[in-house]
Formats: C-alpha cells, sequence, structure tokens
C-alpha cells in the first residue's frame, strides 16, 4: 500500500506537483494518466526515492521513503522512463549487478534472475551486450531489471514507448499478469493503453490530481450529455434559423470544411432526448440534405481531455 | 557499495580506459626508472618516484571524470539512488573501484626497488614510503576529481576541471610569488575569503538572514583585530595558500623525511572530497 500526503515539488518557481494526496490499494493496476508535463514522472521519481520532494511525504507499506529509505525501497521495483541501463554490460552480467543492489540474498539469485528473464523472455539475447540490443529489448530488460526479486510494488513509467504493436500487446500482457499478484503503477500518456490494462485510473494535470475512478465510472461520470455530429448542404446561417426552435439543444458548433457546399454541425443535447428524428423531418422540409448524421456518447479520451484543458482556462 | 564497486571496477576494464590509463602510468614510470635507477645507476627509486608523480595530474582526471558525470547523463543514476544502497555507499564503492584501479600501476612499482637491491645499495625504507605518499596523494586526487565528476552532467568537463584544480595546485608556490605580503593585502584577501564563506553558505542554505549575519561578523572582527594589530595578517594569505598543495609532501619524501603531518593532510583532503561528494549527491536529490 502506498500513501501519498500533500505532495509538493517545485523546481525554482515553476511547481511541478502541486498538493497530490492519494493512496494506493494493493493487488491493483493504476494508471497514471496525463498530458506531457503533467508531473507524472517527478510523482514517480519521488514515490521511488529518487529525488527529494518540498513538502509532504510517501509511505511505502507504512515506511516513509525519506526517513526509512532502506525499509521502503526494499518493496518496490521501478523502470523509469528511461531504462537505467549500462551500455557495457551483458544482460545476464547487468541482471546479476541490479540482484546484488537490490540485497537479494545469494541463494536466491539465480532463481530471482531466472523467473525475471523468463517473465521477460529475454533467453535469447541473455549473452549479448546491451548496447547492441533493440529499443524493445532494452525496455523488456529495463522491465526484467524493475521485476527483479518480485517486488511488491512496481513501478513503470511510460513502459510501453517505443515498441512496435506487436511489443506493446506483450508488454500489456505481462503488466496484467504481474497485476494478479503485485500492485503495478503505470504512467501514459495514451488513453486506450490505460483504459485497456488499468483497474483505476488517476488523471494528473498540471501536478494536480483532477479525477481518479474506475475507467467505466469515469466514462459514466461525462455520460449526462450526448453529441450529435451532423453534415448538412446547406449554409451556416439557414441551418441557424432551423436550430434556433429546438429548444432542448445546449450548445451548437459550426464548422465549414474543404467543400463550401457543406456545413459541419456538432449539436450537443442532454442524455436522455433523442432529436433524431425531428432534425431529419426539419432538414427535409426546408430541403435541406442531410449527408451525415451520427450519434456519439461522451468517451474516456472527451473525459481526458475536458479534465485537463479546464484547468487550462481557469489559469 | 560491493555491488557498485565490482561493477565498476569491471565497467573500467569493458571500456578500456582501464587498461590504457594502467598502461600509460606504468610505460611513463618504467621509462624514468630504466634511465635514472638503470642506466645512470642512481640508487633511489623513491626520488624518481617523486619527481615523476606530475603525471597524476595528467592521468588521473581521465580515470575519474566519468564516475558520476556519466552515470548522471545516461540517467543509470536512477538504479543506485531507487536500490537499497546508501548514497554514501554508493560514493565510496565508486571511490574504492578507483582506488583499486590506481593501486594496479603503484603495485608494479613495489617490485622496482626489489630490482635495485639486486645490483647494491638500495633503500628500502626511503623507496616504499615515496611509493606510499604517491599513493596517498593519488588517492586524493581521486576524491578531489570524483567530486567534480559529482558536479556535471558531462565527463569532459569534469575533466577539464580537474586538470584546471590540480595544475593551480602543482603551480601555487608560483602564484604566491605574485601576491603582496602586506598586511593590507592579506586582511582584504581574508575578507574576501569570508564573503566566499557567507556566498557559499547561502548557496547551500537559500538563508540571507544568517548568510548577512556570518559576513557582517565576519568582516567586523577582522576590521577589529586589523586596528588593533594589524601585523596578524603579515604574509597571511601567501603562507596559507602555499600549504595548500599536496605535493609539498612529495618534496619533503624526496629528501628522506618522514613527513607524518603530509600524510594526515593527503588523507583528510581525500576524505574532505568523499564527504563533498557525497553531500553534493544529496543536495541535487533533495533540491
Amino acid at each position: 500500500m502506498i500513501e501519498v500526503k500533500n505532495l509538493v515539488k517545485k523546481y525554482g518557481n515553476h511547481l511541478a506537483v502541486d498538493h497530490l494526496d492519494f493512496t494506493i490499494e494493493p493487488g491493483k493496476i493504476y494508471g497514471f494518466l496525463g498530458p506531457n508535463g503533467a508531473g507524472k514522472s517527478t510523482t514517480m521519481n519521488i514515490m521511488t526515492g529518487y529525488i527529494g520532494a518540498t513538502e509532504g511525504d510517501v509511505l511505502i507499506n507504512g515506511h516513509s521513503i525519506v526517513e526509512e529509505p532502506k525499509e521502503a525501497k526494499k518493496y518496490i521495483g521501478y523502470l523509469p522512463e528511461i531504462p537505467p541501463l549500462y551500455m557495457d554490460m551483458k544482460v545476464i552480467e547487468y541482471l546479476k549487478f541490479a540482484a546484488e543492489l537490490k540485497g537479494i540474498e545469494s541463494g536466491k539469485k539465480a532463481k530471482a534472475i531466472t523467473e525475471a528473464i523468463e517473465l521477460t523472455k529475454l533467453h535469447d539475447v541473455s549473452d549479448r551486450l546491451i548496447k547492441n540490443l533493440s529499443k524493445g529489448y532494452r525496455q523488456r530488460v529495463g522491465l526484467a531489471q524493475a521485476v527483479l526479486g518480485m517486488p511488491d510494488i512496481i513501478i513503470l513509467d511510460e513502459p510501453t514507448v517505443g515498441l512496435d504493436p506487436k511489443q506493446i500487446i506483450e508488454i500489456r500482457d505481462l503488466i496484467k499478469n504481474l497485476g494478479k499478484n503485485h500492485t503495478v503503477i503505470l504512467s501514459s500518456h495514451i488513453l486506450q493503453e490505460v483504459s485497456v490494462v488499468c483497474d483505476y485510473i488517476m488523471i494528473i494535470s498540471h501536478g494536480k490530481l483532477v479525477a481518479s475512478d474506475t475507467p467505466d465510472n469515469l466514462e459514466k461520470l461525462m455520460e449526462n450529455t450526448t453529441k450529435l455530429s451532423l453534415k448538412v448542404k446547406a449554409d451556416k446561417n439557414n441551418i441557424e434559423n432551423i436550430l434556433n426552435s429546438f429548444d432542448e439543444i445546449e450548445n451548437v458548433e459550426y464548422t465549414t470544411g474543404r467543400d463550401e457546399t457543406m456545413t459541419d454541425v456538432n449539436i450537443t443535447t442532454p442524455v436522455d432526448i433523442d432529436i433524431r428524428e425531428k432534425l431529419f423531418y426539419s432538414f427535409a422540409e426546408n430541403k435541406m440534405p442531410i449527408y451525415e448524421m451520427t450519434s456519439t456518447k461522451m468517451t474516456l479520451e472527451d473525459v481526458f481531455l475536458e479534465l485537463t484543458q479546464e484547468k487550462k482556462e481557469d489559469e | 557499495m560491493l555491488a557498485v564497486y565490482k561493477r565498476d571496477l569491471k565497467s573500467y576494464f569493458n571500456s578500456m580506459i582501464g587498461c590504457v590509463y594502467i598502461a600509460f602510468i606504468i610505460a611513463f614510470v618504467s621509462i624514468y626508472f630504466a634511465y635514472y635507477n638503470l642506466r645512470m645507476g642512481y640508487p633511489y627509486f623513491g626520488d624518481v618516484m617523486c619527481s615523476v608523480a606530475y603525471i597524476l595530474m595528467l592521468a588521473l582526471p581521465i580515470l575519474t571524470m566519468r564516475s558520476f558525470a556519466e552515470e548522471r547523463k545516461s540517467k543509470t543514476d536512477q538504479i543506485l539512488y531507487t536500490s537499497k544502497s546508501s548514497v554514501t555507499g554508493i560514493v565510496i564503492g565508486k571511490y574504492l573501484a578507483m582506488a583499486t584501479i590506481y593501486l594496479i600501476p603503484i603495485l608494479w612499482f613495489c617490485v622496482f626497488p626489489l630490482i635495485i637491491s639486486a645490483f647494491g645499495t638500495h633503500d628500502f625504507k626511503g623507496d616504499y614510503s615515496c611509493i606510499l605518499i604517491v599513493f596517498l596523494i593519488g588517492c586524493a586526487y581521486i576524491a578531489l576529481g570524483m567530486f567534480l565528476s559529482s558536479l556535471t552532467e558531462s565527463p569532459i568537463i569534469a575533466a577539464v576541471m580537474t586538470f584546471g584544480i590540480l595544475l593551480i595546485l602543482q603551480l601555487m608556490s608560483g602564484i604566491t610569488n605574485f601576491i603582496s605580503t602586506s598586511n593590507l593585502t592579506s586582511f582584504i584577501g581574508c575578507v574576501i575569503v569570508v564573503l566566499i564563506a557567507a556566498f557559499i553558505y547561502y548557496a547551500i542554505a537559500r538563508n540571507a538572514f544568517v548568510t548577512a549575519i556570518i559576513s557582517i561578523v565576519g568582516v567586523m572582527a577582522l576590521i577589529v583585530t586589523y586596528i588593533v594589530k594589524s601585523s596578524v595578517f603579515g604574509n597571511f594569505i601567501p603562507t596559507l595558500l602555499n600549504k595548500l598543495p599536496l605535493t609539498n609532501t612529495l618534496d619533503n619524501f624526496a629528501i628522506h623525511t618522514f613527513d607524518v603531518s603530509g600524510v594526515v593532510y593527503c588523507i583528510s583532503f581525500g576524505l574532505l572530497f568523499i564527504f563533498l561528494t557525497v553531500q553534493s549527491i544529496q543536495k541535487r536529490r533533495y533540491s
């Protein structure tokens, strides 16, 4: 279990992490989601004890990372954004070094290394220099290092960046498997990834936690509106005249595409009202053909965009 | 600590720096040995060792430059600082790895006095104490180089800074000749030292109030001392600067004097910079 208490990190005048407060329960996969520069990596670096916080504390299974680093770090395996690999070492040498550094007893060392190699499928390259490995394999070596000795908590900072689609699926499966027996925290700015893999999502923007819930609940949170997108062969003024007669519409946006005779309209309505039929007949009466009409619910992507943009408007 | 030590030691041989360094030092000193002791028949290897010790100034920065700068650049320090090992343990592990590489040619030089003894007159005590002091001075230089490497991300800058400082230390006696020995200049020198100390304190603690107190009290004390008894300052700064270079000890050893204070100075110099390395790393992580 990890408790993050009122965490603040300042770089000069820039507030990278802004009073962050959350608790991570054991045995689940957590996703840190946020745009670039939101403070995900900084938070992870503080949680793993790589850098200190300006204010606040992190408790790992009850041990403060600042006051009892030795005890707290025992429970953590960490894969930073750039895997910390020594290019002049062989994979197997590197893992041996990592095992020694983590203080794994010499009796269990060989077993732990074999386990990590098996899990990350590194058999074929274990005798090669890390320098000569591809990006995907390097990422896996970094991952092997993080899971070495099977710590309770595994923290992965953007584990799938730079991998090919097949490798991404492999790593996702691996993370899901790890999630069965461990607490996994991963960060990403890719939505699909987090929604597929994680049990729980935390959206961070400008160093603040803006939302944290399960993927389903987050979608439900935004389901109070429905969006309609239309493509109509008419100009903006004529469409406006028709739409003005609809009381149900909350918001309308117009855009003109490449084809000037067409107008794209985005309509937002309350979730329980369907105005599609009414729209169809009114446009038909006025001899304005509708080329396209689609109804979309808010997706996780919209939630993400809305939550991370709201903050910007506040400023 | 042990893990870091073993990894670093191996890495010096993987990257050839270790081999090239050892080969270079052995070749350089051996040429002097062959010329002075074997060809000219001079029976004291210790003197030769002391007079060629300046080569350390050129060679050791190459050895120390990568120690922390490279780790920081390639972000491999993340695995070190997020592991269970303490920062002190990591610093000592790295330091010992460098000291071990440095020790290898020194051990080789221990054979040279034995070769001389086969030909007649020899002075084991003098020779081996000289080898010892050269080893200690090198260890102190390594600590300095490691500290400078921990300040930057670029190994090249670390090497140049280390070389620059060692060069200034080497040339110190020449530099101090330029400094006036009058009471007033020494007084001004002392004021500057106090202000630099206050500035360093401010850079670390960011406490303007205490910094102001340190500088005001320090400068006031100096002014009072200067008014009451200005002769205290006479020659103070040049004498102080002249005491700084470690190579002074070398001169004493070269004339067959075992300079205990010099040995203590070398060891404290080394310990101070190991301590400062730990501090500089902690500071960067926690601010």
